[in-house]
């Protein structure tokens, strides 16, 4: 139908474009759209954040509550993640159980969290085997232009670094204190078009895809989790090509995210 | 109410009439309305009223999605109204429970009441409300931002459609109802009203009120619907008035 055609139209604009170089908007292929991150958007979360890149915008609260711990993993807390892609943020989504690709974008930014150790789950442990405090990441999408992983891990980094334990309102402890984090995982986002690989894709660009790759980086020089996603392919040199390009804007990523602020 | 097992009420009106958040009786929270912050939704809204804060997108009118429900003589209007797990103070688990569905049920019907479906048969006009921040009145922050969003979105409408509770506080009434008063107060009586027709189209009620208390509940009710209709065309006006649409509220 005629969304599908000015689709078709639009997939081969972006590649002959990107054939010379050029991207839709006028970045460059390594060329971010502009980030920005609100810090405590949300006071009901123990902690939150609003993350932007270009029109992207995506809503993170953490929610920390006592819980039991997991048999096999007496001394350690519980962190879950999970994303919403609301029927709000995009005329695509539609109300139901998450479409497998919404199910990805949690699982994606889930492992980097939990890859990295971004917090130290020991650290959530109240009483072994009895008490624990358990970590939820939320993810509502609102804006869905286009790369939502990297825009959700901001997101999600941001409210993580800037959330507190409830320690006084659940009776556990006199004072709440800030929780614990101790690295910073960014996820970064390249997609194939054509011979070029470029960095942050707009939803057009995300729709004219061949294969999409996401690297994630902590501030230790550490690859935490990667995604290779779409239907496409990619070479090991690209691959290599592509770690180093994340690690580059991984390190601007971090400082948003741990700051808020535009880049 | 619902707060059966609470300790103890706290003091919700001074002596002099004054609230727990320093306001008049008939005094509006704070209210901040922002048109069209969404980029992929025909139109959208978001509203900032006192410590609440609701996001809605309107699609369509498209096709109808489940196909079942389409009608031959006009267009279907869907609302999904659904709050953020971190939304609340106690972690609300996703997905829908039955609050929601009504508070869903009772705004599609608002809105049906004044858009021109027929206008668009066999299609849908999908209202969305997302709750990212609750604290007392987010059905009627909701409708609001909704109603805000439909004219966005270019909907033909008779009207906007301006919303707010009137509750009952220490024997007195209230109007905009925060949380300490939604769960402590002895009544609350959300409503949408039609200024144009002066007629409401949303119309619930929880508690105790005499036939006195609610008719003068009405009067209060309708008097700060004015109010907010104003501010609802104005975010409108704010919108139109330059080029280039909005940022996504700060």
């Amino acid at each position: 139908m005629s969304e599908e055609i000015t689709a078709d139209i639009l997939t081969t604009h972006i590649l002959d474009l990107a054939a010379n170089g050029k991207r839709m908007d006028g970045r460059g292929a390594d060329e971010y759209r502009p980030i920005s991150v609100e810090i405590g958007f949300v006071t009901t979360a123990d902690g939150s954040a609003l993350a932007r890149i270009g029109d992207t915008a995506v809503l993170s609260g953490i929610k920390l509550e006592p819980g039991k711990p997991f048999p096999d993993t007496p001394n350690a807390g519980v962190l879950t993640t999970n994303a919403e892609l609301i029927p709000l943020s995009s005329p695509t989504f539609e109300p139901g159980p998450p479409q497998p690709w919404a199910i990805e974008v949690s699982r994606v930014v889930d492992r980097a969290i939990r890859a990295a150790e971004a917090v130290d789950l020991t650290k959530l442990c109240v009483t072994p085997g009895e008490k624990t405090w358990v970590c939820y990441v939320d993810i509502h999408v609102l804006d869905h232009s286009g790369n939502l992983i990297d825009a959700a891990m901001l997101a999600a980094l941001a409210a993580l670094h800037h959330a507190t334990l409830p320690s006084k309102r659940f009776g556990i402890g006199e004072a709440d204190t800030p929780l614990d984090v101790q690295h910073s995982p960014v996820e970064c986002t390249f997609v194939r078009l054509g011979d070029a690989i470029v960095v942050d894709p707009a939803f057009e660009e995300e729709r004219a895809a061949q294969g999409r790759l996401t690297v994630a980086t902590d501030e230790t020089g550490r690859i935490v989790a990667m995604q290779k996603g779409l239907v496409g392919a990619f070479s090991p040199d690209d691959v290599r090509a592509t770690v180093e390009r994340a690690f580059h804007h991984g390190e601007r990523l971090r400082a948003v995210a741990r700051k808020g602020g535009t880049l | 109410m619902g707060n059966v097992g609470a300790k103890e009420v706290p003091v919700l009106l001074s002596p002099d009439g004054i609230r727990v958040d320093g306001r008049r009786l008939d005094e509006l929270r704070p209210l901040r309305i922002v048109a069209g912050p969404l980029h992929r939704a025909d139109g959208s809204a978001f509203v900032e009223w006192g410590a609440n804060k609701v996001m809605a997108a309107v699609y369509g009118p498209r096709e109808v999605h489940p196909r079942h429900l389409q009608q031959n003589n006009k267009a279907i209007v869907q609302c999904k109204y659904n709050m953020a797990a971190f939304s609340v103070d106690e972690r609300k688990r996703p997905g829908l429970d039955r609050r929601s569905q009504e508070i869903s049920k009772v705004i599609a019907e608002a809105f049906e009441s004044v858009i021109f479906a027929e206008e668009y048969p066999r299609t849908s006009i999908d209202v969305y409300i997302e709750v990212l921040q609750a604290n007392a009145g987010t059905r009627c922050a909701g409708l609001v931002a909704a109603s805000v969003a439909l004219a966005d979105a270019g909907i033909p409408m008779a009207d906007l459609v301006p919303a707010v509770a009137v509750g009952k506080v220490a024997g007195q009434l209230v109007l905009d109802l925060n949380k300490a008063e939604d769960n402590f107060g002895e009544a609350d009586v959300p409503m949408a009203l039609v200024p144009q027709s002066g007629r409401l189209v949303l119309l619930q009620m929880e508690g105790h009120m005499t036939r006195e208390e609610l008719s003068r509940a009405l009067d209060m009710g309708v008097k700060g619907c004015h109010v907010i209709y104003e501010k609802m065309k104005a975010a409108l006006r704010d919108r139109y008035s330059t080029a280039r649409p909005t940022e996504v509220p700060a």
